[in-house]
């Protein structure tokens, strides 16, 4: 019992993560329908970029905010001057985002090196908490919570506020949402930026456990792919239910059967696809 | 009033596209040709075994053409049927040391039979979808490769494939001969294809790409023509597998990787998707490009992804394309 309790909360764990990675990349390929093969990257140059921060300034807030700015800024820089330019041929606008997955992990690995490191927490959250026999550590606990506050804002903003009404036309169908005087445009290059912000943020939460090397992007990008096409692409709700079956699936599979990890993992995918090829909430 | 445009063609506008080819394609397409009959005989080994990767290179990038260019399904897990079929040759091989032809039969039919069991899932999908299912297949496979290892090896991947001409009990040797012999399966090949493109079925395959809507009320069965479309380019991948671990006499789980299913996605869409010379092209630039810059500098991927940003920003449709207003 506790077990499995332990094991719930690990896994609530890694769905926090990859809720805050997935549901960048979800909004982007909503708005504009790419895949952005970068978006590992963006995490990745979070973590490095934090890292550095870090070092100078032994604050983990500094370092997540400094990473934030910097990897929005460069998701916006590319959406704008290298994307945008493509809006009518996805599969360039992919190639375009591989180029650039392609040059930030090997620049990566050229300014930072290749060694492994973790962030340190703040000092107030390296406890743990203990109810009955379950001990949990108190960061993680942290960094479920900050993920659940991210998804109830964003949440808010895509059904509360006029720049989610217009997000959400545009999802629905760009043309019509361009005719009706909303500058597609430049919302998806507000998307762009805000997933690679939102991935960089995921990054930061997840850097004390997960740390950085060289691969992370790599290793990162099927997770949150099988999030988004489980969950259905677009779907804010998608990429939540989506990072919990994940999340889940992923740590039990890792903690009973560690040989089959890969296979557990993408099998509920397939199972989602061969029923509803557009995942659990995602719309044709 | 005639518009009539000065280019010493006298057909109507509208059938300038079946014309085709502007005058530089020929003698580019001439010189291509010569260069990998002849280069060999002038070129020291190194070169030939350039040759010999840009040639096996060729085989799996047609062959990812037919899905990407004509059938315009995106896969970015390609290179997962190649591996498997690398992998088989590679097992079979060592650990049971079973004679050429179970090799390469075993491994043809394993690459096919994954493809056959993988289409069920990917050809009901389309766009980003399938783009993303087979990276995810891929990684599946990579991930196997990786971890299974007392049958893969693990990282360290499996070595001591013996050589092809010994192994076929065939008179020759040496790096010049199993060139030879891999242009002679890249010709048969090409041919293949040829034939299949521009077959009724190829011509479905483009109709579904153009607009899969039309082929269906038309009464094709858009599905079975995908799938299909899918073991095929499969089993012409595992071709190019079985050459690629002899010529290697080695595999490794980076054959699977996600990087090498995007450089084989490059070397089609740089070359020129929907035309078969275009794969070759972009398999020989991307080959050559990343043999001779390695050679000067580790930093390969990321010259590698400016290549990408600049080919993108270039020639959109492929260098074979160029000029031309429609590809296909």
């Amino acid at each position: 019992m506790t077990y499995l309790l332990t094991q719930t909360l690990n896994g609530l764990f890694s769905a926090a993560l990859l809720f805050l990675i997935a549901s960048g990349l979800t909004l982007t390929f909503g708005v504009m329908k790419i895949v952005n093969i970068a978006h590992g990257s963006f995490y990745m140059l979070g973590v490095y970029v934090a890292y550095s921060v870090f070092l100078r300034t032994q604050s983990l807030l500094w370092g997540a905010v400094v990473a934030i700015v910097v990897v929005g800024t460069i998701g916006f820089v590319m959406q704008r001057y290298f994307l945008r330019r493509f809006a009518a041929d996805p599969l360039a606008q992919m190639m375009m985002t591989m180029g650039f997955a392609l040059l930030f992990r090997d620049g990566a690995l050229m300014v930072w090196g290749g060694d492994p490191f973790t962030l340190q927490y703040p000092g107030w959250l390296s406890g743990s908490m203990e109810t009955g026999d379950v001990v949990f550590p108190l960061y993680r606990l942290f960094v479920i919570l900050v993920a659940a506050l991210v998804g109830v804002a964003l949440w808010l903003v895509n059904e509360k506020t006029l720049v989610g009404a217009r997000l959400r036309a545009a999802v629905d169908d760009p043309e019509m949402a361009s005719a009706t005087g909303i500058n597609v445009a430049r919302l998806s290059g507000l998307v762009f930026a805000v997933g690679a912000g939102l991935a960089a943020f995921g990054c930061v939460m997840g850097g004390p456990i997960l740390g950085g090397y060289a691969g992370i992007d790599f290793d990162l990008l099927p997770l949150a792919f099988v999030v988004v096409i489980v969950g259905g692409m677009g779907s804010l709700k998608g990429a939540l239910v989506g990072s919990i079956v994940v999340g889940m699936i992923d740590n039990f599979g890792k903690a009973l059967v560690p040989e089959l990890s890969y296979f557990t993992l993408f099998a509920p995918m397939v199972l989602v696809l061969a029923f509803k090829p557009t995942g659990l909430y995602g719309r044709a | 009033m005639t518009i009539t445009v000065d280019n010493g063609s006298r057909r109507p506008l509208g059938l300038r596209k079946a014309v085709g080819s502007p005058g530089w394609r020929l003698p580019v397409l001439a010189v291509l040709a010569i260069a990998l009959v002849t280069g060999p005989l002038f070129l020291n080994s190194y070169w030939v075994g350039l040759l010999t990767q840009v040639v096996i290179l060729a085989i799996l990038a047609m062959s990812l053409d037919v899905l990407l260019g004509y059938t315009g399904l995106p896969s970015l897990g390609h290179a997962a049927f190649f591996g498997v079929a690398a992998y088989a040759v590679a097992v079979l091989s060592t650990a049971y040391r079973a004679d050429f032809w179970l090799c390469v039969l075993a491994a043809l039919f394993a690459g096919t039979v994954l493809a056959a069991i993988f289409g069920m899932i990917v050809s009901h999908v389309r766009d980003v979808y399938f783009l993303m299912i087979t990276l995810a297949l891929g990684m599946v496979l990579w991930g196997l490769s990786y971890r299974w290892i007392p049958v893969t090896g693990g990282d360290n991947g499996i070595s001591g494939i013996p050589n092809l001409m010994a192994h076929a009990g065939m008179p020759w040797t040496g790096p010049v001969a199993f060139y030879y012999l891999s242009l002679i399966v890249l010709l048969v090949c090409a041919g293949l294809l040829a034939l299949l493109v521009r077959s009724p079925f190829g011509l479905s395959l483009r109709g579904i790409r153009e607009n899969e809507h039309r082929m269906r009320s038309l009464g094709f069965n858009t599905w079975l023509h995908c799938y299909l479309s899918y073991v095929i380019a499969a089993a012409f991948a595992s071709v190019a597998g079985v050459m690629w671990a002899y010529y290697n006499g080695f595999v490794s789980p980076t054959y699977l990787e996600l990087t090498a299913s995007s450089e084989l996605f490059l070397m089609v869409t740089l070359g020129g998707p929907a035309t078969l010379v275009g794969p070759v092209l972009g398999a020989g630039i991307i080959v050559l490009l990343k043999n001779v810059i390695s050679a000067y500098t580790a930093r390969w991927l990321l010259i590698l992804g400016i290549v990408y940003i600049v080919a993108i920003l270039a020639a959109p449709k492929g260098i074979w394309n160029l000029g031309r207003r429609q590809s296909g």
